[in-house]
């Protein structure tokens, strides 16, 4: 009746019961405030059923900052453990337990934090940028957002009920077949990600839909935004990437679930080809990540410059390029499978041709920069930090191209190094820098630069700190994902130094925090009432902060590109055109049912709960047929009614 | 105000006689490759050879006749999207095929001394 | 984008023709990320063709004249299925339910095949778990069968859809949509035939 659910499913050990407990008080915590301050229904009504995607933007944004804690936890008792776990002493995680936590770690990481981040930023800004009132699919970006947050509950699920994958965070069979993890860990981490990754795809198609039809008239392509330009380069790579991660990962779980042989060590099945086809999808999914990145740093190095970005078309290229030989160089991450030379070398050039368009942009960066009136506000000072990390990272990658040293370095902490330094370097400070950047024009008021700039040199020097050695301890022969080593290696001294910058790291994210808190605190002394606190270029500066939630009365007109920047050079204020009536979606609940039944079904099936897990399933065709039955889920703001509420605001 | 590109619906929507058209071909196509196979007429590299192109034939019929593809007013984004879905799609399939086969290069058998000497050359 | 405005009703019409098109657009997209995991099912089979682990091959389970018939029925429903959509947009209701109904019948006739098929493979012993051959078979062409389905539950509805309110503009745009999707698996299937069956049975 209950599959293989049973009572010694929430059997944990006393660090995961630590965890658990810690998840309940703050799920307590929560519910607690909403209650005391009656809030529920506020809640229910402003936020969870919103399709604004200014809404939906800023869940996405919470929901990875809270995985983004629980995923540097991880982190924390991943260096703590190395650090103290040599010679005769065995740290305090037992070797399942710390596999379990690096792929917990890497795959909260990845999918709820970073793409969390991404796609929260690009709700919020994205459609602003183009002078759009919403995306073009507005309910099904609800669903995206709920069916993301599913996979974020199954993957919290799994340190309660069950346990979690040990089979790192890409799952490589034969380990994550069921001869070998036959425990529901497996499952969970597929699952998680099965669902997350359909939310991902619809947002996908949703974004591309929404730049390639949707922008204010006038506005061309080659006068978009850049951050915009990179969000479209980035969701072409999620529509054709995520699907071969939907096949792959579906393929494991036929294997796992109904005794197929795809990649299993017998019956005929091959499992170096999972490596072959998880890594189609990876490769282009780390572009994902960063393309959105490096559409922030184009904007706050203009903004914060005075100056026009230098090389806008070359810029445009060069994501055009990045994007389209992102299809060409996968086998990177497996040059030592065993593939004969011809095919590793065709790999290892486009791999360094690919690092080419990513150096012009650098260039570009700097060039606009010289000569121009720069303001080291905290956001540009996360483009500084990301320009030395990167570089550094990426000429190791750049050596790693090459397969002889990849046969050296291949699996060990130089390559553990080298991908945080892009994703932290790149991805995150990018993040950072773009949510800095916009928050006032999201909530109104501006961020505390003081602990914004103790929070940039934390994150910095920690990062310093806790990688630098890795790439030593690399090049020394250190293999990644050890929970033990030999005292006669003499690594220890470079895992405590690593240790220490995680510390510091944690004490840049308790900056932020704080700096969150006391800019709440402060917001009233600190409105942004003109809606351009950074004297910036692009059209989401034109309308007030917060924007009202049609964000334009008057979609805006184009002429050139920095069309903001334009029309403040022209003195041109927005031509008083007669207003129109505005449409706009209603909220709707349908999102949250479809993913809670996406949810149940997933939960069914890592369980074997046949019964609910076709319920599940009946439950989403079901909804959606009702969905499509629902006529005019729009209402109306009359012409009358905008030009009222933009009196008021004036 | 939206951009008004309005596609020319009626342009791009076909009739009775490009439906009937492409159904003719496609039947044609289905039944020319079911023979060649059936009739034994060519094996190996030949018949594959054979078999895809009338696929691929048959896969331009349908986007033709069927689905209107390259009939859209510009910008043809439809044209643009499927392209690079094929470059994907290419890529994806022949780049799997390489690389799997190409990892049995070093679990051959021993290989003789002329085919080490054309491998790698001395 | 004339720097006169037109009248309110105008405005409204192309509004909505160009809310449709970016819908149906929207669609196509989506079929296109559906090509791409096709692409990852077919390179799996494509690799694991010969992996038979001992078991039989393509050349002893298929039976090319039964894929034939599920072959034309297919395709003669993607063809009925255009004719149905052409109907729609003449606002002809009883040819949409006709048409619209003999593509149904013939994906039912073409499903009932491929379970037939699949059924007989089970009951003798190849079966998915046989081995990776059998597994990348019955996945690749189980997952085509599972689109059909969806394809056939859609049309149901839709179906119901045109009894209850007729034809309406966004009844067209998602009958325009549907064809698109059905078209897209006759085009799927003509792969599949090509690449499992007649490769597989003829080399």
């Amino acid at each position: 009746m209950l599959g293989k659910l049973s009572w010694q499913a929430l059997n944990n050990g006393p660090i995961v019961l630590g965890g658990d407990i810690s998840m309940l008080l703050a799920g307590v915590a929560v519910v607690a405030a909403l209650t005391y301050t009656k809030r529920w229904k506020w809640l229910w009504k402003e936020w969870l059923t919103s399709l604004d995607p200014k809404k939906i933007g800023v869940m996405y944004v919470a929901v990875a900052i809270v995985m983004l804690l629980r995923g540097l936890v991880d982190a924390g008792m991943m260096r703590a453990q190395q650090a103290v776990s040599v010679g005769s002493s065995h740290g305090f995680l037992t070797a399942d337990h710390f596999q379990q936590v690096f792929s917990a770690h890497g795959t909260i990481m990845i999918f709820f934090v970073a793409m969390g981040l991404m796609f929260g930023l690009i709700n919020l800004v994205m459609p602003l940028q183009i002078g759009a009132r919403d995306v073009a699919f507005p309910f099904m970006n609800s669903v995206s957002f709920w069916l993301f947050a599913s996979g974020m509950l199954l993957i919290n699920l799994s340190l309660v009920v069950g346990q979690f994958s040990a089979a790192g965070w890409l799952a490589y069979p034969p380990l994550s077949e069921i001869a070998y993890s036959p425990g529901v860990g497996v499952d969970y981490w597929i699952w998680a990600l099965q669902i997350a990754g359909v939310g991902s795809l619809l947002s996908g198609i949703n974004f591309i839909v929404t730049i390639l039809r949707m922008r204010a008239p006038g506005m061309n392509l080659m006068k978009m935004p850049l951050f915009t330009w990179s969000v479209l380069c980035s969701m072409v790579l999620v529509i054709f990437a995520f699907p071969i991660l939907t096949a792959t990962l579906a393929m494991l779980s036929l294997d796992r679930t109904l005794g197929m042989h795809f990649f299993t060590a017998g019956g005929g099945g091959n499992a170096m080809m999972y490596v072959n086809l998880i890594w189609a999808w990876g490769h282009p999914e780390v572009y994902i990540l960063v393309l959105p990145a490096v559409g922030v740093y184009s904007e706050v190095v203009s903004t914060f410059s005075r100056k026009r970005l230098f090389g806008y078309a070359s810029m445009v290229w060069a994501l055009i390029a990045i994007t389209f030989l992102s299809y060409v160089v996968w086998l990177h991450h497996f040059f030592t499978m065993g593939a004969g030379g011809d095919v590793n070398a065709f790999f290892g050039i486009m791999t360094m041709v690919i690092a080419i368009p990513t150096g012009v942009k650098i260039f570009n960066w700097l060039f606009t920069m010289y000569r121009g009136r720069i303001k080291f506000a905290t956001p540009m000072l996360w483009f500084m930090g990301f320009v030395v990390t990167f570089t550094i990272g990426g000429m190791a990658g750049v050596m790693m191209a090459v397969p002889a040293i990849d046969f050296q370095v291949h699996n060990s902490l130089f390559l553990v190094a080298h991908f945080h330094t892009m994703i932290i370097g790149g991805v995150v400070f990018g993040f950072f820098a773009g949510l800095t950047y916009w928050f006032p024009k999201i909530f109104g008021f501006t961020l505390n630069e003081r602990l914004g700039r103790y929070a940039f040199w934390c994150w910095f020097i920690g990062f310093l700190l806790a990688f630098v050695p890795l790439y030593i301890l690399g090049l020394m022969g250190a293999t990644r994902r050890m929970d033990h080593y030999d005292a006669s290696l003499g690594w220890q001294g470079l895992f405590i130094v690593a240790a220490i910058g995680v510390a510091v790291i944690f004490l840049g994210v308790g900056f932020q925090l704080l700096q969150l808190a006391v800019s709440i605190k402060r917001r009233h002394e600190n409105r942004d009432l003109t809606g351009d606190p950074w004297n910036g270029r692009t059209l989401e500066w034109s309308i007030g902060s917060p924007p009202p939630f049609y964000n334009f009365a008057v979609t805006p007109q184009v002429h050139e590109r920095d069309a903001f920047w334009a029309m403040k050079q022209a003195k041109a204020s927005i031509p008083q055109t007669e207003y129109e009536d505005i449409h706009l979606p209603k909220n709707t609940a349908m999102g949250i049912f479809i993913a809670a039944s996406a949810f149940a079904a997933g939960f069914a099936i890592i369980w074997h709960i046949w019964w609910l897990a076709a319920l599940g399933l009946i439950g989403i065709v079901t909804l959606i047929i009702v969905r499509s039955t629902a006529e005019h889920p729009e209402y109306t703001i009359s012409a009358e009614k905008v030009a009222q509420m933009e009196a008021e605001k004036a | 105000m939206n951009k008004a590109v309005v596609s020319h619906h009626e342009a791009a929507h076909g009739s009775v006689k490009t439906y009937a058209t492409g159904f003719a071909f496609s039947i044609i196509l289905t039944l020319a490759a079911y023979l060649l196979v059936v009739k034994n007429v060519f094996n190996g590299w030949g018949l594959i050879f054979a078999l895809a192109a009338l696929a691929v034939t048959q896969l331009l019929v349908q986007l033709v006749f069927f689905l209107h593809v390259g009939r859209e007013s510009k910008p043809r984004w439809n044209l643009t999207v499927m392209a690079f879905a094929a470059m994907v799609v290419v890529i994806l399939v022949f780049g799997s095929l390489w690389i799997m086969k190409n990892l049995q290069y070093n679990h051959a058998k021993i290989p003789s001394t002329e085919q080490i000497i054309k491998d790698e050359g001395y | 984008m004339s720097e006169v405005l037109a009248p309110p009703e105008v405005q409204h019409l192309n509004q909505r023709q160009e809310a449709d098109a970016k819908t149906v657009f929207g669609f196509w997209v989506y079929l296109m990320t559906d090509c791409v995991l096709f692409a990852s099912l077919f390179a799996a089979f494509a690799v694991l063709r010969g992996n038979t682990f001992g078991g039989p091959a393509g050349n002893e389970l298929f039976s090319l004249p039964f894929v034939l018939i599920e072959t034309l029925a297919l395709l003669t429903s993607s063809f009925t299925a255009g004719l149905g959509l052409l109907a729609a947009r003449r606002r002809d209701r009883n040819q949409v339910f006709l048409w619209f109904g003999i593509t149904m019948l013939l994906g039912f006739f073409f499903l009932s095949l491929e379970i037939s098929e699949f059924h007989k493979l089970y009951v003798e012993g190849n079966s998915w778990r046989r081995s990776g051959f059998l597994s990348a078979f019955f996945t690749l062409v189980g997952t085509h069968g599972a689109h059909i389905t969806a394809g056939l539950i859609w049309m149901a509805v839709m179906m119901a859809r045109v009894a209850r309110q007729g034809l309406g503009s966004v009844t067209i745009k998602r009958l325009t949509m549907l064809s698109l999707f059905w078209h897209f698996l006759d085009i799927i299937w003509i792969f599949i035939f090509t690449i499992v069956y007649l490769m597989g049975a003829g080399i």
